[in-house]
């Protein structure tokens, strides 16, 4: 089995047009992933113990099961429901779905280390809850999330490939319908390790830096 | 329901492959965690060097291309794998990956005074990891590791892509055969959550085993 560049050539356009799909997915999910991860974390820490008790459950059940059997699920049950997403609309849902579940945590966490203080000055101050979560709490608590955020945006890069389970021409299933058609497995399969690689460890980089800058200060 | 009652068969057969394919790749995945973490610490910089190459390969291509890589183009290259190898290799090289950089972080934050006092005891490294380094810092890779096995879990599931029969792969037979939708998902769904939730309540279980007694690790360090 021979390199061939020829194939290469000819596959090239094709994922490049599938890695258009894969990057708009990503952050689609990634914008979905974040919207309802902060949603989901200011219910889990409702004072309504039955809302808060019941979104945390629902959330550990999506985060505990796979995300390809709920891309599976948003594809094909919901048609019989009468609601008929487009595979890629049914893709970014999943993913924003999934992920959520743990960007909240890293919500929850980043508002619950705002030191107790803080809430009783704002507390004392007269602020409202919203001016309390606007001016006092989100601007301390925003920061030490950015890195873990960074992170999730680049684990969902990779979750991508499995939209292709649910017929969604992303870099992954571009290059698989091409081996499937020509029977060239070798250069098409190992592009995509390479476009994975040259958009994730950048990212990496990127994320590492961004831990470096917004790491917590040490106080003792 | 009553229609997918009579495929139980077969989802239990899915149930034991899915966790089959979960607990060798998890000790797969284990060793190699181990291996490639601990070799971040090698005084030779080309083992250090090759650590950090596995490490950046199988982080950062997708587990799904690596998976379709050993199934598809191996073969062409002349090694050949069963589906469940390649499902358990790819899965297993993966989470070790990620599992590496765990064993690393771990065995990194025990207490500078630890490796000190190993050394001024004339211990060879070996022994210093080995009886002062590895035993302190395993508590601490316990809950992240659990973490770890249940992305492992849901790993699986993408390996009836590569026409592995496990939970996902029978969701779908049924659904092919019977044309019902809802049922067949809901039920695997319901199973990997169970499948999940006994594999967290073992980790917590083993998570406070090991950290019996040990509430002094922090503090021992400094």
């Amino acid at each position: 089995m021979d390199w061939s560049w020829l194939v290469v050539q000819d596959v090239m356009p094709k994922m490049l047009a599938g890695l258009v799909i894969t990057i708009q997915a990503t952050f689609g999910g990634a914008i979905l992933a974040y919207a309802l991860g902060l949603l989901l974390a200011i219910l889990k820490m409702s004072k309504n113990k039955p809302l808060a008790f019941s979104v945390y459950w629902s959330s550990e059940f999506v985060r505990r099961t796979p995300l390809l059997v709920q891309l599976y699920f948003l594809f094909y049950v919901l048609p019989d429901f009468g609601i008929f997403l487009e595979p890629m609309t049914a893709g970014i849902i999943g993913l924003g779905l999934h992920f959520s579940t743990y960007t909240s945590e890293v919500f929850r966490a980043g508002i619950e280390n705002v030191p107790k203080g803080q809430w009783e000055a704002a507390k004392s101050l007269n602020y409202t809850p919203y001016k309390t979560m606007r001016y006092v709490i989100l601007p301390q608590a925003i920061p030490p999330m950015i890195p873990p955020l960074a992170n999730y945006l680049i684990t969902m890069f990779k979750e991508t490939p499995l939209l292709s389970a649910i017929t969604v021409v992303e870099l992954f299933n571009s290059a698989s319908i091409y081996s499937n058609s020509n029977y060239k497995y070798l250069e098409p399969m190992t592009l995509v390790g390479v476009f994975f690689l040259l958009v994730s460890i950048p990212a990496a980089i990127i994320a590492n830096r961004l831990e470096q800058k917004y790491k917590p200060e040490k106080v003792r | 329901m009553n229609e997918v009652l009579t495929y139980s068969p077969i989802l239990i057969e899915g149930t034991i492959t899915s966790i089959t394919l979960t607990i060798a790749s998890a000790i797969l995945a284990l060793l190699v965690s181990f291996i490639v973490g601990l070799a971040r610490f090698s005084r030779l910089r080309s083992v250090r060097w090759s650590a950090v190459v596995y490490l950046e390969f199988f982080r950062g291509t997708s587990a799904i291309v690596q998976m379709f890589f050993m199934y598809y183009v191996l073969p062409l290259l002349g090694v050949n794998f069963s589906p469940i190898m390649a499902g358990i290799l790819a899965c297993g090289l993966n989470v070790g990956a990620y599992g590496s950089e765990i064993v690393r972080g771990a065995v990194q934050s025990v207490g500078r005074p630890q490796h000190e006092a190993a050394i001024s005891l004339n211990y060879t490294s070996y022994q210093r990891f080995l009886y002062v380094l590895i035993p302190q810092a395993i508590p601490m890779m316990v809950p992240t590791f659990g973490n770890l096995l249940i992305e492992l879990l849901k790993l699986t599931a993408v390996a009836s892509l590569i026409t592995i029969s496990d939970l996902t792969f029978m969701a779908q037979i049924i659904r092919a055969q019977t044309a019902l939708t809802l049922e067949p998902f809901l039920v695997i769904l319901i199973i990997y959550f169970c499948i999940s939730s006994v594999l967290i309540a073992i980790t917590n279980y083993i998570g406070r085993k090991v950290s019996k007694g040990r509430d002094t690790i922090q503090a021992g360090g400094d």
